[in-house]
């Protein structure tokens, strides 16, 4: 069956959009409805992700895809936005799993690495040959990862990783981790490969959001590692966390994916679904959902591009992408809500995926900064008090 | 032998697009109609692609008769892996297959091509005239409606399915092949094809379209379907049920 999806656009941003952002969309698009739907729901009740459609990806050019050079595909801010919001569409564990490759796996070795470890990882990591994951979030630090426990001591040529990391997404598919550890007074990020001794990612269980994607612990006990291991073009925080600006730029655009999608399966269902003898998009408290979805999923585009044109300009800061994280995750997941409102009993069953896509957004709206530390990030630029530390 | 391939496309609407019939009641209203290339036409791109890596050489062009606006589906073709795109303007909806073979026939004239690929017919017109006509047109060989394709030594074996049966036919360049779903699993433009995709070669010159053989004297949406009609219910309303697709729908 062809997938009846119809993307949501009330303002026209299409024409903001260049001809190949445009292109790369609607391919992007077009594959999600083939290749991932059909089989999203079974990956979702098994907790399992589609591992085949790793190298499909990597054909088509996603990861790293804003990234230049090494097989990269070196796109505008917008079309690299604009694949996050297709593959959300699909799923934000999809597209979890294209960001964490890309912003936070790829973007450090690329900003960060010594030639011989871009020449090294970067071409395989392209074709998802290699599959890499990031550790910075500890079990007892979240939203302050300054205080992380994971230490790395010089011995010799190596360094020495003891500590542990949590909710790290691809953390046991991961074919080679960015561990961030204290490290000289510093915090230094280190390469480790997956079948270093010592080193084990062991899956989180039981999660009731991003089923189909692999969130796990990574257990660094006296891991050995080369001293050519280490990033050596950064130190400090300011390392992970420009790493998470990247990730939070492409979270911002993707969850107006799973906004639309829920918004279209909303809109859809409201027209065929018949109580009192007549569709019950006919009701004003129905419409007046749909209405906040459109005029929600309207804004967060506009936000969108404008970030996008920033992020090209080189204007682009921080804060900027706190504001778009935080606002589209926030009215996504509140989509999702109204949207599963509207599909009544229905929507409980995964027969729709609107449940799939708000319990995932619970995910997507806490991880890379929650919505709340996002407020105070913006909190702080506005006013000049700093309200976090 | 390397191939120069020329592949016909068309920008038709797109299948789920509700259809209004335009003023002169004669052709759609195309104001909020989405285009998009022709499903079939998909299969012949990719047939092409796929002979052209077989043998290392050749090149594929795609050329389409159509309005400025089919320079997106063009594009799209680039994107996919085609060499050269070219657009033959015109604003005239194309529904007659002769004189849409006898414009191609006379634009492939004037270039090196010994395999020409198209889709098996347009959705919008549905004719499934042009390939043959275009052959002729050419003095080209002929096969429609393939379903599985392959080139050994500069002869082609090409599978049809006809009524009941599957056809094996063989042939030679130059010839004409028009391409039916199950040929091939159409690739997706990927993002460094997309990109490359502007910089490749694309031209635009206005169709030589001659009288046309056929002309469209009206156009009408088909009757609303008549309501449905609720038997009983249960096992009890079977008998009814199969009266009333036995008489009066006739459907067995």
């Amino acid at each position: 069956m062809t997938d009846p999806y119809k993307a949501l656009d009330f303002f026209n941003t299409d024409e903001l959009y260049t001809d190949e952002e445009r292109m790369i969309r609607d391919s992007l698009r077009g594959w999600v409805s083939d290749r991932f739907l059909p089989i999203i729901e079974e990956h979702n009740r098994n907790a399992t992700f589609p591992m085949h459609l790793i190298p499909e990806l990597g054909e088509m050019g996603v990861y790293g895809a804003s990234l230049t050079g090494y097989g990269c595909a070196g796109l505008s801010g917008v079309a690299s936005g604009l694949i996050c919001q297709e593959l959300e569409r699909g799923d934000s564990g999809l597209r979890s799993f294209v960001s964490v490759q890309g912003s936070l796996c790829m973007f450090p070795i690329w900003a960060y690495g010594s030639e011989e470890q871009k020449q090294r990882y970067l071409p395989k990591m392209a074709k998802g040959e290699l599959i890499g994951c990031f550790g910075l979030t500890e079990a007892d630090f979240g939203s302050n990862p300054g205080g992380m426990l994971t230490k790395a001591v010089k011995d010799g040529d190596h360094y020495v990783i003891n500590g542990s990391k949590y909710w790290i997404t691809n953390g046991t598919i991961g074919d080679v981790a960015v561990v961030w550890a204290q490290c000289e007074g510093t915090i230094r990020g280190f390469l480790v490969d997956k079948g270093t001794k010592g080193y084990l990612g062991k899956p989180i269980k039981n999660k009731l959001s991003l089923r189909a994607s692999d969130t796990s612990e990574l257990v660094l006990e006296d891991v050995r590692v080369h001293k050519s291991q280490m990033l050596p073009g950064v130190q400090g925080l300011k390392g992970p966390l420009s790493c998470l600006t990247q990730a939070r730029y492409g979270i911002a655009f993707g969850v107006i994916g799973a906004a639309q999608a829920a918004f279209d399966e909303a809109c859809r269902y409201s027209k065929i679904r018949v109580q009192f003898d007549k569709p019950i998009a006919r009701f004003q408290l129905v419409q007046n959902k749909l209405v906040w979805m459109a005029a929600e999923i309207t804004k967060a585009q506009l936000m969108c591009w404008k970030l996008g044109k920033m992020k090209d300009a080189g204007t682009m800061q921080h804060f900027h992408v706190s504001m778009a994280k935080r606002n589209s995750c926030w009215m996504a997941l509140e989509c999702c809500r109204l949207g599963r409102d509207i599909l009544g009993a229905n929507g409980i069953t995964d027969e729709y995926q609107m449940m799939r896509h708000m319990c995932n957004l619970e995910s997507v709206i806490t991880y890379e900064g929650t919505h709340d530390i996002h407020g105070l990030i913006i909190g702080r630029q506005l006013t000049g008090e700093d309200a976090i530390l | 032998m390397p191939m120069d391939i020329v592949v016909c496309i068309k920008r038709v609407p797109a299948t789920d697009a509700t259809i209004k019939i335009a003023a002169d009641g004669k052709s759609i209203d195309p104001a909020g109609v989405t285009f998009e290339l022709n499903a079939y036409d998909e299969f012949a791109l990719e047939q092409a692609l796929r002979i052209k890596e077989q043998l290392g050489a050749g090149s594929v062009t795609v050329v389409t008769i159509g309005p400025k606006e089919a320079q997106k589906e063009l594009r799209d073709t680039l994107a996919r892996g085609a060499d050269k795109a070219v657009l033959l303007v015109t604003d005239k909806w194309m529904f007659d297959g002769a004189s849409t073979a006898a414009a191609l026939a006379a634009w492939i004239k004037t270039q090196p091509c010994n395999l020409v690929l198209c889709g098996r017919q347009a959705v919008d017109s549905d004719n499934n005239q042009m390939a043959g006509n275009l052959a002729a047109r050419l003095g080209f060989a002929s096969v429609t409606e393939v379903v599985k394709l392959t080139l050994d030594n500069g002869v082609f074996t090409a599978e049809r399915d006809i009524e009941g049966a599957r056809e094996v036919v063989s042939c030679k360049t130059p010839a004409v092949i028009s391409c039916q779903k199950g040929l091939n699993e159409p690739r997706y433009a990927n993002l460094k094809g997309i990109m490359a995709a502007k910089k490749k070669p694309f031209e635009e010159t206005p169709a030589q379209l001659g009288a046309a053989a056929l002309e469209v004297v009206s156009l009408t949406l088909p009757a609303a379907r008549a309501a449905g009609k609720i038997l009983g219910n249960g096992a009890d309303a079977v008998p009814a049920l199969i009266q009333a697709l036995r008489n009066e729908a006739k459907a067995i």
